[in-house]
C-alpha cells in the first residue's frame, strides 16, 4: 500500500466510523431495564421446574424419582412415601414425601420433565432460582408445588375408595 | 479589592468549576459514550443517574487506601498529587471570558509557554506512580505514558507555534483577541487548519485517551501506572485525567475556535463566559465521539506516527505559515 493510498484510506474511511458512531445516536437504545422490564420468553424456555397438579388438586407427582434417575446432575432428590385413602396426595399407591432440587447443580437440561411419567414437573419460562446462600438454593417440594387450582382443595385429600387405584388417571380422548 | 485575596477567590471559584466539571464530565462521557453505543448508561443514582458522580465519590472515599509491599512510600504517595496540580494550575492563564475579571493571571505575556510547560510537568505523576508502585505492569505504562507524551508533545509544540506566529503573541489574551474580527471565519481553525487537527490528534495523546489509551490498555497493562492505586489516590489520577481534559478542550478553544467570542459579548461581558463554556463542551463530546469511534493504536504504530507523521507535517505546516506570514497573503497579516 503506498502512502497515498494510505492517506486516501485514511481521508475516505475514517470520517465514515465517525458518521456511523453519530448515526446511533439517534437510535433508541437496546437496553432492557432488567428487573423492571424482561424480554419475552420463548413458550417453551426451561426456567424454574414446577410441579403441576390435577384439575381436583391432587399432586401429578407419584413419587417414582424417574426424574433423580434422569437428572444428569443428579440434583433431584426424591423420597415417596405411601397413598392411603384418608390422606391422599396423588393419584396410585404412592406420592413425593420429600421432593429436592438443588438449583445450583440443575443444568436445565429438562430431562426430568422428559422422564415423568405424569407430566408432574415442567421447566416455565416464569422465574429464575435466585438465593444468597446455598441452602437457600435447594428448592423443596413446597416452593416447587404449584397451589390447587381454583376452588380445589390442598393436599392430603379425603377420598373414596377405588377412585385413584391407578397411577395415572384415565386421560381424554384424543381427538386430532 | 485586595490583589491577594481576589486571586484567592478567583482561584477557589476556578477549583471549584474545575473539579465539579471533573465529576460531571465523568457522567456526561458515560451518559455519551452509552448513546453512541445505543445503550442508556448510569440512570439508577438520581434522575438520569445525575447522582452517581456523587455515589462514585463516595464509595472511593470509603475504600480501603492500599500501599503495596516495597512500595516507594513517599512517591508512592506524592506521585497522586504531582499529576493533579498541573492539570489544575492549567486553567490560570486561560481567558475564559472577554473581562480580566474572568482570568486568573490575566497579564502573562507567555501564556501558551506556560502551558506547554505545565504539560511537560504533568508526565511526572505517571512516571513517578509507575515507578513507585513496584509493579511491572504499572512500570511499563508508567515508561509508555513517559514515552508517548513526551513524543505527542513535540506535534502539540509545533500547533502551538503556528497559532503563535498568527497572532504574533505567546499571551493566551492576545491570540482570543486576534480572533475577533466579528465574524466566525476569524477563527483559527480556518486559517490553520493543519494546526487544528494536529492540535487535536496531539492533545488526544497528550492526555492518553483513546484511540492513544495504551498507558491504560486494560488487555495488556490492567491499569497502566495506575494498577497500585486505589480509593482517593486513584480518584486524583482519575481527576487528572478529566480535569486535562477540561483544560485541553479549553486550550483548543482558544486557540482556534475564537476563545470567548460570539454575538453580543461586548454588550454583556457574562455571555463569553457562555460562549466558552459551550465551546468546550462541545469538545469534550467530540473527545467522547472519538474514543466511541476509533480503536486502540498499537504501541509502535503510535510512536511512529507521532514521529514520522505528526512532526514532519507540523514542521511543513510551521514553514509554510511563515511563508505565507512573510508573503503577506490576506488573512496571514
Amino acid at each position: 500500500m503506498s502512502i497515498t493510498d494510505k492517506v486516501v484510506a485514511v481521508v475516505t474511511k475514517i470520517p465514515v466510523g465517525f458518521a456511523t458512531v453519530l448515526k446511533t445516536l439517534f437510535r433508541k437504545p437496546v437496553t432492557v431495564q432488567y428487573p423492571e422490564q424482561t424480554k419475552p420468553m420463548s413458550a417453551r424456555f426451561r426456567g424454574r421446574h414446577h410441579l403441576k397438579r390435577y384439575d381436583d388438586g391432587l399432586e401429578k407427582c407419584i413419587g417414582c424419582a424417574l426424574c433423580a434417575a434422569a437428572c444428569p446432575a443428579d440434583a433431584i432428590y426424591v423420597e415417596a412415601a405411601e397413598n392411603t385413602n384418608e390422606e391422599r396426595y396423588s393419584p396410585g399407591e404412592r406420592y413425593a414425601k420429600t421432593y429436592e432440587i438443588n438449583m445450583l447443580r440443575c443444568i436445565f437440561c429438562g430431562y426430568c420433565e422428559d422422564a415423568c411419567p405424569t407430566n408432574a414437573i415442567v421447566l416455565e419460562p416464569i422465574e429464575f432460582p435466585t438465593g444468597y446462600t446455598r441452602d437457600g438454593m435447594i428448592y423443596v417440594k413446597d416452593m416447587l408445588l404449584e397451589p390447587p387450582p381454583a376452588g380445589a382443595p390442598a393436599t392430603p385429600q379425603q377420598t373414596p375408595a377405588g377412585k385413584y387405584d391407578r397411577a395415572i388417571l384415565p386421560f381424554p380422548p384424543i381427538t386430532d | 479589592m485586595n490583589p491577594i485575596l481576589e486571586a484567592l477567590v478567583k482561584s477557589v471559584g476556578i477549583l471549584v468549576v474545575a473539579l465539579a466539571g471533573f465529576a460531571y464530565m465523568t457522567w456526561v462521557e458515560r451518559k455519551f459514550i452509552s448513546r453512541l453505543q445505543a445503550r442508556i448508561g448510569p440512570n439508577r443514582a438520581g434522575p438520569f443517574g445525575l447522582l452517581q458522580p456523587v455515589a462514585d465519590g463516595i464509595k472511593l472515599i470509603f475504600k480501603e487506601s492500599i500501599t503495596p509491599a516495597n512500595a516507594d512510600v513517599l512517591v508512592y504517595f506524592l506521585a497522586p498529587v504531582v499529576a493533579v496540580i498541573p492539570a489544575l494550575v492549567l486553567f490560570a492563564v486561560i481567558p475564559f471570558g472577554s473581562d480580566p475579571a474572568f482570568q486568573l493571571a490575566s497579564n502573562i505575556n507567555v501564556g501558551a509557554l506556560y502551558v506547554m510547560a505545565v504539560l511537560g510537568v504533568g508526565i511526572y505523576g505517571m512516571i513517578l506512580a509507575g515507578w513507585s508502585s513496584n509493579n511491572k505492569y504499572a512500570l511499563l505504562g508508567g515508561l509508555r505514558a513517559s514515552a508517548q507524551v513526551i513524543s505527542y508533545e513535540l506535534g502539540l509544540g509545533l500547533a502551538v507555534l503556528s497559532v503563535i506566529m498568527m497572532a504574533s503573541s505567546a499571551s493566551l489574551n492576545d491570540i482570543v483577541a486576534y480572533q475577533q474580527p466579528g465574524n466566525i471565519l476569524g477563527w483559527l481553525i480556518f486559517r490553520q487548519p493543519v494546526a487544528a487537527v494536529i492540535f487535536a490528534i496531539t492533545a488526544l495523546a497528550e492526555l492518553a485517551r483513546a484511540p492513544f489509551d495504551l498507558v491504560e490498555a486494560e488487555q495488556e497493562l490492567t491499569a497502566g501506572f495506575m494498577t497500585e492505586y486505589g480509593g482517593m489516590k486513584f480518584a486524583l489520577f482519575y481527576m487528572s485525567e478529566y480535569v486535562k481534559m477540561i483544560g485541553m478542550s479549553a486550550l483548543f478553544v482558544t486557540f482556534f475556535l475564537g476563545g470567548w467570542s460570539g454575538p453580543f459579548v461586548n454588550e454583556a461581558p457574562v455571555l463569553s463566559l457562555v460562549y466558552f463554556a459551550i465551546k468546550v463542551l462541545a469538545c469534550l463530546l467530540v473527545m467522547v465521539w472519538v474514543r466511541a469511534t476509533l480503536p486502540r493504536f498499537r504501541y509502535d504504530k503510535l510512536m511512529g506516527f507521532g514521529w514520522k507523521v505528526l512532526l514532519p507535517v507540523g514542521l511543513v505546516n510551521v514553514v509554510v505559515t511563515a511563508l505565507l506570514i512573510v508573503a503577506g497573503v490576506p488573512g496571514y497579516k
